[in-house]
């Protein structure tokens, strides 16, 4: 059972001596500054926990057929991501600084074209979680039940629609190689009355809240046993101010 | 007469697919759902014929992930909702992501009459052709849309396929290029008639002077085709979309020759109307007989102001 299996992340010999610490200053390639406020890492700390502890990935074999998958539904603010696979040695820190540029790959919304370790080219909101439903009905037909998704959206993007019909269907199909986290900052105009968990857990997921600064309680979210049903982690950070 | 259905035959093709390529998979939005349960085909291949449910942008973005899992996804609704509805999954789901993928409508243009202007796609093919390395195919005829479908699956890009319930009485053969189906004389118009407005504009052209081509792939558009047929000035484009779709190759094609371009499809009107999708085509001047009266007033303006000159 996949969804079973503790976390093994990968301990490719390549692997840069990157440590949570040095996110700010990844960060700072880009920004320029040496602090960053709060909403500009609303996503970083799940990222890291995802990347550190959790994804079976080796920048070494970005395509290798039994890696984990990371879709970044929420593809604006990618500074944390980038830094992020700067960190594990997907991106060479020296291509951060000429981020957004014309000959850059790096831009405002990743494309997976252009960065190895990037799942899917995201930007527009409301379709990383769908593409990301129909990547575990792929690894299904084919008979792959070793590799997870994991995909990342925000509480403002859940405004979209098309998030609806893919919390639904991958509740009804089963997809228990799905783990969807939401970060949650409190940015979504209309609020979430009952909370985001709730949407989830009324389709029949497994869901839970946790503090999205807590990278202990993020990997214990995200290692949680959920057999036969997909996983949603719901990650609180500040409200955005 | 009862002519064979693309929409069955594309469902006994897929089916047949399924069975001999495991990388095919089948996505509906409840559309077709029982005809793929009626073939056996959901039954034999559960994993890979999928339907979402009345979710077409779901559908779509289904289709999109199981193509970045190395998958060839088919994706089928009505037009307007597969194309239409969920637009922004066909732009972004496959040749921005890079992958391909085949999607099939049913329902062309007012195939469904009586439904009214809801369930009426005229666009599919123009918005389609907006975006940059998509296979577009129009076929005429079931036979037409078998070998369409059997060659876009094999390909990598992504293919849209616009299935009609209009049909040739005969098929002409499936192919990238334009085929000659008619040879006119020497600087006769040539008149450029896609999938199942063949046999109206035939007829139409039946006692005019006019080398007649015939497409079932607009995109991309057989421009050295058309530039070896021409003789003359005049082409006339007849096509069972929006009018004007392909009014752009045309012209680019022939950029560095003086030509005149008469283009026929469906207006761009709210009808109001319901009835058939013959009382639509004599509405919109799309039979035989409205097409005659278009082309040949065209023509016969056309060669009085060639006259004048």
């Amino acid at each position: 059972m996949t969804t079973t299996t503790s976390p093994d992340p990968t301990t490719d010999s390549a692997r840069p001596p990157y440590a949570y610490g040095d996110l700010d200053r990844l960060m700072g390639l880009m920004t320029g500054d040496e602090k960053h406020a709060p909403s500009a890492t609303s996503t970083l700390d799940v990222l890291w926990v995802l990347y550190d502890r959790i994804l079976r990935i080796d920048p070494a074999r970005p395509h290798d057929d039994d890696r984990d998958r990371f879709v970044l539904s929420k593809g604006h603010g990618p500074m944390a991501y980038y830094a992020v696979l700067a960190a594990r040695g997907f991106i060479d820190e020296r291509t951060l600084a000429g981020w957004a540029g014309f000959d850059s790959p790096l831009g405002w919304h990743p494309d997976r074209n252009l960065v190895p370790g990037v799942e899917v080219s995201s930007g527009s909101l409301g379709h990383g979680m769908p593409i990301a439903v129909g990547m575990a009905l792929g690894l299904r037909a084919r008979g792959k039940r070793g590799p997870r998704i994991f995909c990342l959206v925000g509480d403002a993007e859940l405004d979209e629609g098309s998030n609806h019909e893919a919390i639904a269907v991958a509740a009804r199909l089963a997809l228990d190689a799905l783990t969807v986290v939401v970060i949650d900052n409190h940015s979504a105009s209309l609020g979430w009355p009952g909370g985001i968990e709730r949407r989830f857990a009324v389709e029949g997921w497994s869901a839970t809240t946790v503090d999205g600064r807590d990278h202990a309680a993020i990997e214990a979210a995200l290692t949680a046993p959920h057999p036969g049903v997909p996983h949603a982690v719901v990650a609180v950070v500040e409200a955005k101010s | 007469m009862i002519r064979p259905s693309m929409r069955q035959r594309f469902v006994s093709v897929a089916s047949e697919l399924l069975d001999s390529d495991p990388r095919i998979a089948v996505v509906t939005a409840d559309i077709s759902a029982a005809l793929f349960r009626d073939t056996g085909a959901a039954r034999r291949h559960p994993q890979r014929v999928i339907n979402v449910g009345i979710r077409e942008a779901l559908m779509v973005d289904v289709a999109a992930g199981m193509a970045l899992e190395g998958m060839r996804p088919i994706a089928h609704s009505f037009a307007p909702f597969l194309i239409e509805r969920s637009f922004e999954q066909v732009k972004l789901g496959f040749a921005h992501q890079g992958v391909g993928g085949v999607l099939v409508s049913t329902g062309a243009s007012h195939d469904t009459g009586a439904y009214g202007r809801t369930h009426h796609g005229p666009g599919d093919v123009a918005l389609v052709a907006t975006l940059p390395g998509w296979r577009i195919h129009v076929p005429g005829h079931a036979d037409e849309a078998e070998a369409v479908l059997r060659d876009a699956v094999a390909r990598e890009e992504p293919g849209y396929v616009r299935l009609s319930e209009r049909s040739n009485v005969e098929p002409v053969g499936y192919s990238d290029a334009l085929t000659t189906v008619r040879q006119g004389g020497a600087a006769a118009p040539v008149v450029i008639a896609v999938g199942p407005m063949l046999d109206p504009a035939i007829k139409a052209t039946q006692d005019i002077d006019a080398t007649v081509l015939y497409a079932t792939t607009v995109r991309p558009f057989d421009a050295a085709g058309l530039r070896a047929a021409m003789t003359g000035t005049d082409v006339v484009l007849v096509e069972p979309y929006l009018e004007g779709t392909s009014a752009a190759e045309v012209s680019a094609a022939l950029s560095d020759r003086p030509h005149r371009l008469l283009s026929i499809g469906v207006p761009r009107v709210e009808l109001r109307k319901y009835g058939t999708a013959s009382d639509y085509d004599r509405a919109f001047g799309l039979n035989s007989a409205g097409l005659r009266e278009r082309i040949g007033a065209w023509l016969a303006a056309a060669k009085a102001t060639a006259t004048a000159r």
